[in-house]
């Protein structure tokens, strides 16, 4: 039962990564109805950041460990959603009225431009994040000790998910957003400037992504430039496991994932992790193509 | 019409004299690598290109027919060239059985699913499955092909067996294109409404040819075995897909010199930009967005159907 729940709450700690990241494919998927491949290298991209400005400034030793994690997690949520929105402009953008397929292709040479360009910045080596960043003392929760960082990280994207509902469910903004993934033209007739929409799009979900980033480096304490490529995969399975557009469903999809994966892990094998994964995928396609919570899939009109 | 079909002759005249006049191994093996990934690339054509599923696991098949011609020709001392229609098979079978329940998915459903299926190939082949695999060092030893008593083990040898298997699948691709079933394709891809409404069997059709691209992946496999004699999971990762898909997209999806010229640009190149190893990804994923952007249907797009009687209407095909 130790066991179980120890995994249980890893599980969570890993899903919750896994939503951060799915929530910035299925808002773009559900307003662009595009699968943004290069999402996986802004989340990558993130972690790196995160580990240039932790050498050019020490932020835990100034604003101590938890204000000095966050001034620096805002930071570089800032600088990757400007890369976002370049993003959008240059490779998505010209590609709007264009037919599928280009797009699809687009965001596939976008992911590998930006996965080459990191791994010619940083190199191709794993890279280690400073070690003891946060404070990593075990806590007891419901007779099994976990790790704060753990439960940290899974506070964190508690946080920032319901954060983003909030956004989108009760502001102004929010309300665009949603009109926009429901039908854009008439979003368009009722005066909503989708082409702004579109750019919110591309600052929040790059800015999650990168949180997740700096995330995953400070919690397994190494990166690499192929990191995004898995985690985005996983991310996306996620996300249309929740069900593809649908902002909670990809929180559910992203928890439910990290829990079923862990588990595999602990339970099957750890050599077919990543299998599981795929293999939830398939399933769920087979299954409920729509997701858990999300609208119709298969291609009939 | 003619000028094409003298351009095709001295081309054909030209790679047939390569490896005599030519005589360095090295652009000889370059040039069987291109021969390789043509034949990969118009596999995978004929699934992208005529029937526009996005197919982004193409290596999964390849790494079937690969492996399982290793196994066979390792265990069994079976031939190797022998064991290409089964190698095909075997792909093909696995096609069937992997695309069967998924070819109904939208486009990108689809393109995601042929990643998790290529992962999962992948990891199946790593973690050594049935014992058969070897795990992350794959299998080795595999025998050499032998054409009437006649060892293949030289560049020039391989260049004539590839080139000539190129040759086929060239032959074979463009039949397919003129018949039946390749115009039912083209229909699906242009208009899958309108197609169903004609009376095509749209599920069937597109199964077909997913599998017929398997199958052709499978035996390519074969080939890729025989000539490297050892096979390893690393081989059939997902940028080996990528790359394959590249070819298709950047040379011109549905058209063979369109592929064939994607081989040549995408193989091919980088040996002249050694240098610049590092970078040849990140050139070909900004080629890939720019390619989007500016011609969106390859360097080379296929021509727009003739029909007898029928004068071709410019850009009557698009």
């Amino acid at each position: 039962m130790d066991f179980f729940l120890q995994q249980l709450f890893n599980g969570l700690a890993v899903g919750g990564i896994y939503a951060l990241v799915a929530l910035g494919y299925t808002m773009v998927y559900g307003v662009m109805k595009l699968m943004n491949f290069a999402h996986g290298e802004l989340f990558t991209m993130g972690a790196f950041l995160g580990l240039t400005l932790l050498g050019v400034f020490s932020f835990t030793e100034v604003l101590g460990p938890f204000g000095g994690i966050f001034v620096l997690i805002l930071m570089v949520m800032g600088m990757v959603a400007i890369m976002g929105v370049l993003l959008e402009r240059v490779a998505y953008r010209p590609l709007r009225n264009s037919p599928r397929l280009s797009a699809i292709v687009s965001a596939l040479g976008a992911s590998i431009f930006l996965q080459n360009a990191i791994m010619l910045m940083y190199g191709a080596r794993f890279q280690v994040y400073p070690h003891g960043l946060l404070p990593n003392t075990p806590v007891s929760l419901f007779g099994v000790d976990i790790p704060l960082l753990r439960i940290l990280l899974f506070l964190v994207s508690v946080f920032m998910m319901a954060g983003l509902y909030f956004f989108v469910q009760r502001t102004r903004i929010g309300t665009a957003i949603r009109a926009a993934a429901i039908d854009q033209d008439a979003a368009r007739l009722m005066g909503i400037n989708v082409d702004r929409v579109i750019q919110i799009v591309f600052i929040i979900g790059p800015a999650l992504g990168a949180a997740a980033g700096v995330m995953v480096g400070i919690y397994y304490g190494q990166i690499n430039f192929t990191m995004g490529w898995i985690f985005g995969l996983k991310a996306f399975t996620a996300a249309i496991i929740g069900g593809i557009g649908n902002i909670p469903g990809a929180m559910l999809g992203g928890l439910l994932l990290g829990v079923l994966e862990t588990m595999g892990a602990a339970y099957i094998s750890t050599a077919w992790k990543d299998a599981i994964a795929f293999g939830v995928l398939i399933l769920i396609l087979l299954v409920r193509p729509r997701g858990i919570l999300g609208e119709r899939v298969a291609d009939k009109l | 019409m003619n000028k094409n079909a003298f351009i095709i002759s001295v081309l054909l005249a030209f790679f047939a004299c390569f490896p005599v006049l030519f005589s360095n191994p090295y652009w000889i093996g370059v040039l069987n690598d291109i021969w390789l990934y043509a034949i990969l690339g118009l596999s995978l054509n004929w699934i992208v290109g005529h029937t526009g599923l996005f197919n982004l696991g193409h290596a999964a098949y390849y790494a079937v027919g690969a492996y399982t011609a290793a196994i066979l020709s390792t265990r069994y001392n079976i031939p190797i060239l022998w064991l290409l229609p089964v190698a095909g098979a075997a792909a093909g079978l696995f096609a069937l059985a992997v695309a069967r329940p998924i070819i109904h998915l939208r486009g990108d459903y689809l393109a995601i699913v042929t990643i998790g299926v290529g992962e999962i190939v992948r990891i199946a082949l790593e973690n050594d499955i049935f014992g058969l695999t070897g795990g992350s060092n794959g299998i080795f030893g595999i025998p050499r092909p032998e054409i009437f008593d006649m060892r293949i083990r030289r560049p020039w040898q391989f260049y004539y067996l590839i080139g000539g298997f190129l040759l086929i699948t060239i032959w074979f691709f463009y039949r397919l294109e003129q018949s039946r079933f390749g115009r039912a394709l083209n229909y699906i891809k242009e208009d899958e409404t309108a197609a169903e409404g004609s009376g095509i069997n749209t599920a069937w059709y597109k199964l077909a040819a997913f599998v017929i691209g398997a199958v052709w992946a499978g035996m390519a496999g074969t080939l890729f075995a025989a000539k490297m004699t050892i096979i390893s999971p690393g081989s059939f990762n997902f940028w080996e897909s990528v790359l394959i898909f590249a070819i298709v997209i950047l040379g011109g999806a549905g058209s063979i010199p369109g592929v064939i010229l994607g081989a040549f640009l995408l193989v091919g190149l980088p040996e002249f930009f050694r240098n610049f190893a590092d970078a040849r990804m990140l050139f070909f994923g900004a080629a890939m967005v720019l390619m989007m952007i500016f011609r969106n249907k390859g360097l080379l797009p296929p021509l727009a159907r003739k029909y007898a009687g029928v004068p071709r209407v410019k850009g009557g095909d698009a």
